[in-house]
């Protein structure tokens, strides 16, 4: 049971979530209705997205302050989690988005250019971006040491240009999405204290079932390098 | 006070040493690109046949598109004109520099170089632009200095990028790859504030393009502390 109860807390935290999710009361507001349940689920996949990147980069600056390559591959698998999260995000965002955004009247694919010029799904997709860059220019170097380091600069380059521009973009362009003043999620009048209640602990959850998930990428990952470290 | 003297003296000799390497590392650059033409003629014959191309594609384009497609082009030619300059230099040439030069002199002055080198090939599309494509300006000088904004922003991104990918030993598709999804809120808010040139009634907004400048200085920052972990081998 040693070190294991965040594993608990992330499955307890996310039975609530669904169960609270689903089953406790929400504002019924017009448009948005019962789908604004989908914020437990579509809003925590981009904070657990960007967490993830965060100790990506975290590890990332710790290889290049000690060189030791245990911490390349935490930053490397860190990051391929979050872009799993990334895309669930976009996938709970579509399903939303059919049901909040899209002109019944006009097919998805039609309306499609005009519902992804939004400084949210901009912003997103240019992380993802970044973050497929990196696993290009990881692979496309066969030196251990040097895919290392040259994969922790551009990491921490493109992580420190990524935050900018999304605190930019979404100032500088027109948006249906909620939350556009100030910094997404973050903002306490965006949401009713009934829905915080769950909306937090669900936050939690997802990115401890996303840190779980990591680990175990990591322990596999060094199960097989384990010649090549020690 | 003797000391704090000698400590602001020991200041301002390491000051001035690095930028007289900046200086020196500057020149070389400089000489290579007069010695070695042809890769300086390769980017103009490069710029004049894109927007040749454009012209016989398009005539007159609307101020939107006028704009679209100038920074787009400017895109393309700042990888081209910037993606040679650490390719070229060969691992030998590399290792001198390694043991002549701290790695932040040298990446400053690639900058520098770079930097001078696409401020010139900005001016040139502009001209190129506005010969063949016509001239939606409203604001000739505004957008003028936008451009050379835009193009110094440009110019220090790719440089970095250039770097990583010179080190990666990859080409220059490569680039395009880590530096796309990078540049695009800078080129958003670069043609947000062309569109404010282009309207004879909007003004253009100071703020955003501080931003755009503490962007640079921030990009400036990012290279030199990060460039040594990519230098060593």
């Amino acid at each position: 049971m040693y070190k294991s109860w965040w594993k608990i807390a992330s499955i307890l935290l996310l039975i609530y979530t669904v169960v609270g999710g689903f089953l406790m009361k929400v504002p019924a507001l017009p448009a948005l209705q019962e789908t604004i349940r989908n914020l437990y689920f579509h809003v925590c996949m981009w904070f657990a997205m960007m967490i993830l990147f965060t100790v990506s980069v975290v590890n990332s600056i710790k290889y290049l302050r000690t060189f030791n390559l245990k911490y390349d591959i935490y930053a490397r698998h860190y990051a391929a989690v979050g872009i799993v999260m990334g895309a669930l995000g976009y996938a709970t965002g579509a399903i939303w988005m059919t049901y909040t955004w899209a002109d019944p009247n006009n097919p998805a694919f039609q309306s499609f250019s005009a519902l992804a010029r939004e400084p949210k799904l901009i912003g997103a997709a240019i992380a993802l971006l970044i973050y497929f860059a990196y696993m290009v220019l990881r692979d496309s170097i066969s030196d251990m040491d040097k895919r290392a380091r040259i994969s922790s600069v551009y990491n921490i380059f493109a992580y420190a240009m990524l935050f900018p521009s999304i605190w930019i973009l979404p100032r500088v362009m027109d948006s249906l999405h909620p939350g556009r003043e100030g910094n997404p999620a973050l903002n306490t009048s965006d949401i009713d204290s009934s829905m915080r209640i769950v909306f937090y602990p669900a936050v939690i959850g997802w990115t401890l079932l996303g840190v779980w998930i990591t680990t175990l990428k990591i322990r596999l990952h060094l199960l097989k390098e384990k010649q090549l470290l020690s | 006070m003797q000391r704090s003297r000698i400590c602001i003296f020991a200041v301002k000799q390491i000051f001035i040493s690095s930028a007289s390497h900046i200086f020196t590392l500057f020149k070389k650059d400089l000489l290579l690109e007069v010695r070695q033409q042809y890769s300086f003629y390769g980017i103009l014959l490069y710029i004049g046949a894109t927007i040749f191309v454009l012209y016989m594609a398009i005539d007159e384009p609307e101020a939107k598109v006028w704009n679209g497609l100038f920074w787009v082009i400017q895109l393309f030619i700042c990888i081209n004109a910037v993606a040679k300059s650490f390719l070229q230099e060969s691992k030998g040439r590399m290792l001198y520099f390694y043991s002549i030069a701290s790695p932040g002199d040298f990446v400053l002055a690639k900058l520098l170089f770079n930097t001078v080198l696409m401020l010139a090939m900005s001016l040139l599309s502009l001209f190129l632009f506005s010969l063949f494509l016509g001239n939606p300006m409203q604001k000739i000088w505004q957008f003028t200095g936008l451009v050379l904004l835009g193009g110094w922003s440009l110019s220090l991104v790719f440089t970095f990028l250039a770097a990583i990918a010179a080190k990666a030993q990859q080409n220059a598709a490569i680039m395009a790859v880590l530096g796309f999804p990078i540049i695009i809120p800078q080129l958003l808010l670069l043609m947000r504030l062309s569109n404010a040139a282009f309207a004879p009634l909007l003004t253009i907004p100071v703020s955003t393009v501080l931003l755009l400048v503490a962007l640079d200085a921030m990009v400036i920052l990012l290279a030199v502390i990060l460039f040594p972990y990519l230098w060593k081998d």
